[in-house]
């Protein structure tokens, strides 16, 4: 290790270069994704403004989750359970509705469903020490039964015009609503990550946990900070799936940490901590939603885009792993 | 007479019964670099962590200013203004120099964001005013391990630390890196701060230091001034008086006439370089030398750990190749490593797991592993070495460090390689497992084996060497016969470079 580190000398040039590279990697991979599809599916009109639109619908809820979902990679876990909140969260809020609650009492069903959850993870993986990983493995499996459940497997119709508007099928002149969702949360998240005493606590954290907690890091309230941070960002999502879709639904995210930590990872964010990037995260969440979005209209089916998405993460992090080792 | 800034009065601590320190008087001026000595174990980092609030002293008070202060947290040491300046490690390397000093210390603006121009400011004067050549927007992780300290440094100074603790800060630095701390620390000094410097290179201690205090065994012995003592005192005094009668050294027989059984010729790995070594069989070589003279660099990359860049290896005048742990095992290498919970034992694993995971080639029937055999040589091993454990199903964590080392050298022992290779083989040890280890090497060596051992125990790399080598900055710096050196001191000498 003192060898090492020893070896490292003051200008390190080469190094920096390609730190810079892969920092900007996403951008140039994204512009080549749409120049691929702009193409090669010119006919089938994957450069139109609907479908563009259509896209960032799509990708709304994985923005979102992805958003905080780099706090939490930033750190140095992980979080696995935002899939399984979301499908949760959709049908706790359409309950809330059906049940005459009303719009608010949507939103604070769906969003606290998150918020408990996330609680859990962040006291499990700070209070017991189990690793995030394991943790939101365990609770990805038991929301999800959970959210299967409590309606025996049943959707739960929205018929509130209102909270299907707000929360995803309008339209504010030709800007779709989840547009301005994620406009504004991606704000938000880059404020929170660049200029705040936390989002620089979170980056201490993952860069090197000991040193941070030697320099008065609260470094566990920070990391339960980011599981209630994903838990809330992730009811908000299941809220966006059921007002796209009229209605809550069990199979709502179904796989969805798989598209989201690809977005982080494929933004810039690195998976062993310290470096996190929230513009990054949207390009590359924006990028999994064409890729997704192209492939459909290519004419592949779930099973295709789940293998290419696959491909895509282990690819962004081996490119991740190569300028870390330097 | 001038109020020490710091005094530790009667300091006693002990784990578990067994005291550590014993009545440890301790003093610091305003202004001084006072030297903190002694060998392994003689209580200095214990001291220092009582000082920094890690552990808490059993009996024994701590005056800052005069006045008695209680320090149960590294928190309570800040607000005393002690501050240790820890190694490569206390820093965040992904964010910057600026960030890392104030962090948590930020100054927000009107709207609650930081003002990380705020800090960049202030850091560039700090800076400035330290001399320190490096920008506040540097990202850690780019810049020499001799700006990581200095950050820590200015950092510690930024929270108004007025005793620093550093504890061998040159061991990771070049030695342009060194000097360039020195007159840092030198610029310290003239401001008032006052530094607790413990290291064991007594060329530094007299370059930089005011003052050595020197402990053994837990026990305070002498406050010299550097410019009235010299080296001889000084390695009296941490050496002591006492000669333990185990550890002393027999002259061995051993074949002289034959090719040597082991060479290395012009090796070069990181930061070894140009090693030339030739052991003949039976032969025990002692590697010396300082923390950072390149010892366990040369045996990992001998070991295949660390890449050799260029230069050869022959054992019984075969060239080998060795890219990797495997090749080396192959080659008829052992390494027994520094650190055995970390690289030597699977601790949750039994005794006899451990011992037979490098031969389980060679206990396998058929596809399975021969379950006989494989016990038999585990109780052989438990027997011949005297390990203390109820049975060979023990888990290796429950056993004590001395008997957790002796399962580590039966582990490697049962593959019978040609060339042994020890790395402080006694550290952690308690003193009776100490000179049954010891007996052990000198056992293995009788059977015609290589073995290479490198130690910072001065009296056991004396008890056990044929010769000597003695390592500084990766190079052999000097060899030396074992009858040739008349006593620890005139070795302690040849470590420190004189």
């Amino acid at each position: 290790m003192q060898s090492k580190v020893s070896n490292i000398q003051k200008p390190a040039a080469p190094a920096l270069k390609g730190f810079e590279w892969r920092n900007y990697i996403v951008y140039f991979a994204f512009v080549g994704v749409l120049i691929y599809f702009s193409i090669s599916l010119s006919d089938e009109g994957f450069l139109t403004s609907g479908n563009l639109l259509n896209i960032v619908r799509q990708t709304a809820t994985i923005s979102l989750m992805a958003l905080a979902m780099t706090f939490v990679i930033s750190t140095g876990e992980i979080d696995l359970s935002v899939g399984s909140i979301a499908a949760l969260s959709s049908l706790v809020g359409a309950l809330a509705i059906q049940a005459g609650y009303g719009i608010v009492g949507g939103l604070i069903g769906g969003v606290s469903t998150g918020l408990v959850v996330g609680l859990i993870n962040g006291l499990l993986v700070t209070k017991v020490a189990i690793p995030s990983f394991l943790v939101t493995l365990g609770t990805m499996g038991a929301v999800k039964g959970f959210a299967m459940w409590i309606t025996d497997t049943a959707p739960v119709p929205i018929v509130d015009a209102n909270f299907n508007f707000i929360f995803g099928s309008g339209d504010i002149g030709p800007i779709p609503v989840l547009l301005i969702w994620t406009l504004v949360f991606t704000v938000i998240a880059h404020v929170l990550l660049r200029k705040t005493a936390f989002g620089r606590q979170v980056l201490a954290t993952g860069g090197n946990e000991n040193a941070a907690r030697f320099s008065g890091v609260k470094t566990m309230k920070i990391k339960l900070m980011v599981f209630l941070g994903t838990g809330l960002m992730a009811g908000l999502a299941g809220l966006l799936y059921a007002g796209r879709m009229n209605a809550g639904r069990f199979s709502f995210g179904e796989g969805d940490e798989l598209s989201v930590i690809a977005a982080v990872i494929l933004g810039g964010t690195s998976l062993f901590g310290g470096v996190g990037t929230i513009i990054g995260t949207i390009v590359g969440s924006l990028m999994i939603g064409t890729i997704n979005n192209g492939l459909i209209i290519m004419g592949l089916d779930v099973s295709q885009q789940m293998i290419i998405k696959g491909i895509i993460i282990i690819l962004a992090v081996a490119f991740g792993k190569k300028a870390m080792k330097r | 007479m001038e109020q020490p800034i710091l005094e530790m009065k009667n300091i006693s601590k002990a784990f578990n019964g067994i005291p550590v320190l014993k009545d440890v008087n301790f003093s610091v001026k305003k202004g001084e670099v006072h030297a903190l000595m002694g060998g392994n174990g003689a209580g200095k980092s214990t001291l220092m962590k009582i000082l920094t609030g890690v552990y808490t002293a059993d009996s024994g008070d701590i005056l800052i200013d005069g006045k008695p202060v209680s320090i149960k947290s590294y928190e309570e040491a800040q607000k005393n203004n002690i501050s240790m300046i820890f190694q490569e490690f206390s820093l965040i390397p992904t964010l910057t120099v600026a960030q890392n000093i104030y962090l948590t210390r930020e100054k927000k603006t009107s709207l609650g964001l930081l003002d990380d121009k705020d800090c960049e400011k202030k850091t560039e004067k700090l800076l400035e005013e330290l001399g320190v050549d490096i920008k506040p927007t540097d990202i850690v992780q780019n810049l020499g391990v001799g700006y990581w300290q200095m950050t820590e440094i200015a950092k510690a100074l930024s929270q108004e630390a007025k005793i620093l603790i550093m504890d061998e800060p040159t061991s990771s630095l070049t030695k342009n890196e060194t000097e360039v701390l020195f007159s840092f620390i030198n610029k310290l000094k003239a401001k008032g701060y006052s530094i607790i410097y413990i290291s064991h290179r007594m060329d530094e201690i007299f370059e930089i230091c005011d003052r050595i205090t020197i402990l053994r065994d837990g026990r305070y012995i002498t406050t010299e001034t550097c410019s009235e003592t010299n080296l001889d005192t000084v390695i009296q005094h941490i050496v002591g008086m006492e000669f333990d009668q185990a550890f002393e050294w027999k002259e061995r027989a051993y074949d002289t006439d034959v090719p040597p059984i082991f060479e290395v010729r012009n090796l070069t790995a990181g930061n070894v370089q140009d090693i030339n070594l030739k052991i003949q069989p039976g032969e025990i070589v002692g590697i010396a030398g300082l923390m950072g003279s390149g010892r366990t660099e040369l045996l990992r990359s001998l070991f295949g750990i660390d890449p050799i860049e260029n230069g050869e290896i022959y054992i019984n005048g075969q060239k080998q190749t060795i890219k990797n742990p495997r090749n080396a095992i192959d080659a008829g290498l052992a390494l027994i490593p520094e650190d055995r919970r970390m690289q030597g034992l699977v601790l949750e694993h039994s005794v006899k797991d451990n011992m037979i995971l490098p031969i389980l080639s060679k206990v396998k029937k058929g596809t399975f592993i021969d379950n006989k055999k494989s016990n038999d040589i585990s109780n052989d091993f438990v027997q011949k070495l005297n390990i203390k454990t109820d049975h060979i199903f023990k888990q290796a964590r429950l056993l004590s460090g001395g008997n957790q080392q002796k399962i580590v050298l039966a582990k490697w022992l049962a593959n019978d390689p040609t060339v042994l290779m020890l790395d402080e083989p006694t550290i952690g040890v308690d003193i009776g497992a100490k000179t049954e280890i010891v007996e052990i090497i000198r056992e293995m060596a009788e059977t015609g084996k290589a073995i290479l051992v490198v130690s910072s125990e001065l009296p056991e790399l004396l008890a056990l060497s044929d010769r000597v080598v003695v390592m500084h900055d990766g190079k052999i710096k000097k060899e030396m016969k074992r009858k040739e050196i008349k006593t620890e001191e005139e070795l302690q000498y040849a470590i420190q470079g004189f």
